[in-house]
């Protein structure tokens, strides 16, 4: 095994920082533009502007489109679902922080 | 190297028809679904269920697979015997997941079938063609609430698969120092960029994304930015108010009670939370969930006060019960 250092690296906050056009979130995704548009129709994303060519999108939806792309590809499941996956899931992440908190106090 | 039960995986007997793994290899992937499943061995057994699945669909590795016999037992000690999938024609081609994801075993009988790929499950870019951009890399990142306060230097050790010119996966040891910024919350995400999978031909290298999550803490409980504290007082605080000492993760400040706070009230310490993130966002608040704390009776003289309240203060904490 070859270990290998480097120096000091500065990571930015996706959720934060970063804002991408249709075309950079395809390419950070590897997915299609068509995959993005449904998304967007399905509701899983929120761009701001109106037209595709305008869209553009916070580094949440990178999160998002890539746990779409995962269950779509894996599961087989259809946009609809994945939509509804998504939905449930972040519910399920609620749900279970807010039971972590009670087993603590 | 050890055996694997294909059969055994994905739970179904060894005459089991295409249709019976198909369906469950589909129960299983959405139990073990990363992105579903918080069980600590999710995606190991995701790729595991995926590997068996990957030769149990196909009815030519089904076959070739078969033929090593049933007498093999799963962990036990093997090797390819030679020649042993002479007589099977692979169609070539045709592996959905990436490599990495596969076993010794499963390399050692059809990884010469390879075409070349990435690591991580599922990770993006386009195969086949001759420029593609590297993988995506993900790693989880536990710190400190005092961390994200004041921002930390991380060591990550990263364990990335690599195919060499001749399919065989090796393992290489990356160590990054990263800074994680202050005010970063639970569950966000750090890019940094071009520190995944070098890319192939002229295709940019993958990106390397951190998940943050926060230890829990002795005393504090995060929620995104704001921060709650359980804080005990006396039941003569509460009820005739006081100014009291109170820790927050930036050092102990001076609060005060008002008069008849009932247990459990929540007081706000505004912008006493997790400090502000990059991008200018307000920073968190702090909550102080009043605890009342009763004291003991254990000497003469606390049983004599219970007492005197027991004569003097005409109070029955039941009347909501109608008793």
């Amino acid at each position: 095994m070859v270990q290998q250092k480097t120096g000091i690296l500065n990571g930015i906050v996706l959720e934060d920082e970063v804002v991408m056009t249709l075309h950079e979130l395809c390419d950070v995704c590897a997915v299609h533009a068509g995959f993005i548009a449904e998304l967007v129709d399905e509701g899983v994303l929120e761009p701001a502007g109106v037209e595709n060519s305008q869209w553009c999108f916070t580094g949440v939806s990178l999160h998002r489109v890539r746990t779409a792309k995962r269950l779509h590809q894996d599961l087989g499941v259809n946009l609809a679902g994945v939509a509804l996956a998504l939905e449930l899931l972040d519910e399920v992440r609620l749900l279970r922080a807010r039971l972590d908190r009670m087993a603590e106090s | 190297m050890e055996y694997k039960d294909y059969y055994k995986v994905m739970g179904v007997e060894r005459d089991a028809t295409q249709d019976e793994i198909k369906r469950a290899y589909r129960k299983l992937a959405r139990k073990y679904h990363p992105d579903v499943s918080k069980a600590a061995d999710a995606e190991a057994r995701f790729k595991e269920v995926g590997e068996a699945y990957e030769v149990l669909k196909d009815p030519e590795k089904r076959a070739a697979y078969d033929q090593l016999g049933a007498n093999w037992k799963a962990g036990q000690e093997f090797n390819a015997p030679p020649g042993w999938d002479a007589g099977f024609e692979f169609s070539g081609g045709g592996f959905d997941s990436d490599a990495g994801a596969y076993s010794d075993f499963f390399e050692s009988l059809f990884g010469q079938f390879r075409a070349g790929g990435q690591g991580g499950y599922s990770g993006p870019g386009p195969r086949g063609s001759l420029h593609a951009r590297g993988g995506d890399h993900h790693a989880r990142v536990l710190i400190d609430l005092e961390d994200a306060m004041h921002g930390v230097t991380r060591s990550i050790k990263l364990q990335v698969p690599e195919v060499d010119a001749r399919g065989h996966v090796t393992t290489r040891e990356r160590v990054l120092n990263v800074r994680i910024p202050k005010g970063v919350k639970q569950g966000q995400h750090i890019r940094l960029a071009g520190q995944g999978s070098p890319g192939l031909g002229k295709g940019k290298p993958g990106d390397l994304y951190l998940e943050i999550e926060f230890n829990p803490h002795s005393i504090y409980r995060v929620d995104g930015r704001d921060v709650y504290l359980d804080v005990p007082v006396t039941p003569w605080e509460a009820a005739l108010g006081a100014a009291i000492k109170v820790p927050t993760p930036a050092g102990t400040v001076d609060m005060k009670i008002k008069p008849g706070l009932a247990n459990g009230s929540k007081l706000r310490l505004k912008g006493r939370g997790l400090p502000a993130g990059s991008s200018g966002n307000k920073p968190g608040d702090l909550y102080v969930v009043l605890q009342i704390t009763l004291p003991p009776a254990a000497t003469d003289k606390a049983k004599e006060i219970y007492r005197n309240m027991q004569q003097e203060l005409d109070f029955n904490p039941r009347t909501r019960l109608g008793v």
